[in-house]
């Protein structure tokens, strides 16, 4: 099959700091490269995009010589950490800016959800704006026209729809824009997160209207998100970028595996600026880190071995004990519960320091091969005192747990038990 | 894939550059949907919200009117040409009023559309056109506005007034007039995506342009030739005398002069096409 998008040396530079008279200087300088016909002299000196560290030039390259293509009717999933160049690439696609160098074609029309609801006028009703958002969408009068009661339909607020959409309420506003962006019908369909507006029901139903448009016109969309599940529901492969460059295109089983285990860069994190924990924070949980037998820190876990997960807190009181119940959860990719260690099921004598650390004990760890994330609750009083939903993660690599070299081989499995067989006659 | 040479029939193909003359006016044509749309959301969310709705576009030019009829017929005693204060001013006003409004709002185009600009793909020329098409219809409320008082001062008042066949040519004068508009609002545009300087001599430029052009006093009665010449220079200048002539009788109208106006409107609007063009594909970056 042709493919439906080719992206060839796919650059883009963008300069940082602020425009004045430091960029007039710099602007003048390639206008004057340009007349004597030399190249820019600015896209030689970009930098790799990397936040983290102080650069030396003020231009960086937030995508560099990306390469791939889409085969018509194939639903893309483009995953990254932030800034890793994503939006930037949808941004280009979707021609809303220019690359610096290399070229983009596609097959057919080109429509983006960047976000939803864009150009909607407050004052103007609802039906107004459907065919104001329908048109810029590229959707012609006749089109919407045609599609309007559909829209309504699935957005369910046609008692409102003459009313201006100022009076809506925030749920209602997203769910009509949503509906304008899900009836457009383009060869090529670029989406942008959008799936993480309103509540789970329309969340559901939204994800359901993405598949049909995918399975049912063999339509190509490209498909960019953090939530590893709705991509895993929706893609059927993946690009994966990292710091501009294009790091691989695989299914999408693969690259969630790659772009997990890509994460955990380091065998110990910190959580002091996590912001999205919950509880009082009576004791706070500020760096997890992986121990072996011999005390020494690990960067993946083997299958099998003795493990030591740490876990370096602060507490505003000495507590006793047995009156805060700790706990570590691991989960699989999917989601799925695999198991908990709360502490509260045995009984302490002693109390907590102000500062320290808490350790948790595997004797033999009994996952397989894989990425796992883990959760980390604390209570004191049953009262949630720091609660941090995947708080990261780690790999696991497979190895000896029975002492035997082998290993189970079915696939399905996830876990090991210690266990023997004996014979009696 | 397969084999490269028979990919070559691509819909939308997207370089950095985009070549000179490469408008893509099919493409502007293809999207007339939204220009409309863009029109209707304009004019009507100006009234939402109010009672009288449109009528509200007469306040302005008649406030107007009364004012120079006040400061300048009153006060200051300049001329009108013998003709009655009202019309004369009405006559300058309303298509001023036209040129300066479409000026303005496409000279703004990239930032007051920034947030639109930067989420999906449309020909952007379609925004700057519109408004210009939008603005039209204002004009046309504010002109019948001028055309019920002309009548009645011509029917009604004994007056000196004297319609000539030139009237026929208003639709070209107010061609002319969207066209300057459109091309001097595209480069103002341009120019001012990523240094902004501009921005602050465009209020002053368009108070300027209105005394530049014989709006408030006839041309015919500047006497020092430099100064004159300085005047039928501006372009609109030509363009108000025509029409003034064209529906009262009076100003120096000359072929001559209408054609310097509408030859310089055909450079500026080209040339604010192409700068518009070759801006806007980068601009987000900049804005």
């Amino acid at each position: 099959m042709k493919p439906a998008i080719k992206v060839e040396n796919l650059s883009k530079q963008y300069r940082l700091g602020t425009v004045g008279t430091g960029s007039f200087a710099h602007d003048m300088n390639r206008w004057w490269h340009t007349v004597r016909g030399k190249e820019n002299p600015y896209l030689k000196i970009g930098e790799t995009n990397d936040r983290t560290t102080k650069g030396n030039s003020e231009y960086v390259w937030a995508l560099e010589n990306i390469n791939f293509e889409v085969p018509k009717g194939e639903v893309l999933g483009i995953i990254g950490k932030n800034g890793a160049g994503k939006s930037t690439l949808l941004k280009l696609l979707s021609r809303v800016t220019a690359p610096t160098t290399g070229s983009i074609k596609a097959r057919g029309r080109i429509a983006s959800l960047l976000e939803v609801g864009t150009g909607f006028h407050p004052e103007l009703t609802g039906r107004e704006n459907v065919f104001l958002n329908g048109a810029i969408m590229g959707m012609t009068k006749k089109e919407i026209q045609s599609k309007f009661d559909e829209i309504v339909d699935f957005a369910g607020c046609e008692r409102y729809i003459d009313t201006p959409v100022k009076r809506y309420s925030s749920g209602m506003y997203v769910r009509l824009a949503f509906a304008v962006a899900a009836h457009l019908e383009p060869e090529i369909l670029i989406v942008d997160e959008v799936l993480a507006v309103g509540d789970v029901e329309f969340q559901k139903k939204a994800i359901g209207k993405m598949k049909e448009v995918s399975e049912g016109g063999g339509r190509t969309v490209l498909f960019v998100s953090h939530n590893m599940a709705s991509i895993e529901q929706l893609c059927d492969s993946c690009v994966l970028l990292e710091n501009g460059t294009v790091k691989a295109v695989d299914t999408t089983n693969k690259i969630i595996e790659m772009y997990i285990s890509g994460n955990l860069k380091k065998s110990e994190i910190t959580l002091q600026d996590r912001k999205d924990r919950k509880g009082d924070q009576k004791i706070k949980i500020e760096k997890v880190s992986f121990y072996n037998s011999d005390n020494l820190k690990i960067d993946s876990i083997l299958t099998g071995q003795e493990l030591r997960i740490r876990l370096d807190y602060k507490a505003i009181d000495k507590f006793d004990l047995n009156k805060v119940k700790v706990s570590i959860g691991v989960r699989n990719k999917k989601g799925e519960v695999l198991f908990n260690c709360p502490s509260n099921i045995f009984n302490y004598e002693n109390e907590l320091d102000l500062n320290g650390s808490l350790d948790l004990l595997i004797p033999k760890f009994p996952l397989l091969e894989g990425v796992y994330t883990y959760t980390i609750f604390i209570e004191v009083d049953k009262v949630v005192s720091d609660w941090i939903q995947e708080a990261g993660n780690f790999t696991v690599v497979g190895g000896d747990f029975y002492g035997t070299g082998k290993l189970p081989t079915s696939g399905n499995q996830s876990m090991l038990v210690d266990y023997t067989w004996e014979t009696k006659s | 894939m397969q084999d490269s040479l028979q990919n070559e029939d691509w819909d939308i193909e997207i370089y950095p550059k985009s070549k000179l003359l490469d408008l893509n006016l099919k493409e502007v044509w293809r999207y007339r949907d939204l220009l409309k749309q863009f029109v209707r959301r304009d004019f009507v969310s100006v009234y939402k919200q109010t009672v009288f709705g449109p009528l509200w576009f007469f306040v302005q030019p008649i406030l107007t009117t009364i004012m120079f009829m006040v400061v300048f017929g009153g006060i200051a005693k300049m001329s009108t040409d013998g003709m009655p204060q009202a019309v004369f001013y009405l006559s300058g006003i309303v298509l001023w009023n036209y040129f300066s409004t479409a000026f303005s709002g496409t000279s703004n185009t990239f930032a007051s559309n920034a947030g639109v600009f930067g989420k999906v793909y449309f020909p952007r020329l379609i925004t700057p056109v519109s408004i210009v098409v939008s603005k039209l219809l204002t004009f046309a409320v504010q002109f019948t506005l001028f055309i019920v008082v002309y009548l009645y001062y011509l029917f009604f008042v004994e007056t000196n007034i004297l319609p000539n066949s030139l009237i026929l040519l208003t639709p070209v004068l107010i061609l002319m007039t969207a066209g300057l508009a459109l091309g001097l609002g595209l480069i103002i545009t341009s120019l001012t995506t990523k240094y902004r300087d501009f921005k602050f001599l465009l209020g002053f430029i368009i108070q300027l342009g209105m005394y530049a052009t014989p709006i408030i006093y006839p041309a015919n009665t500047i006497t020092d030739p430099k100064i004159k010449l300085a005047i039928m220079a501006n372009p609109m200048s030509s363009i108000i005398e025509t029409f003034r002539f064209a529906y009262l009788g009076v100003g120096n109208f000359s072929w001559v002069g209408l054609f310097y106006s509408f030859g310089f409107m055909v450079v500026v609007l080209i040339t604010g096409v192409i700068t518009y063009n070759r801006v806007e594909k980068k601009f987000m970056d900049t804005v």
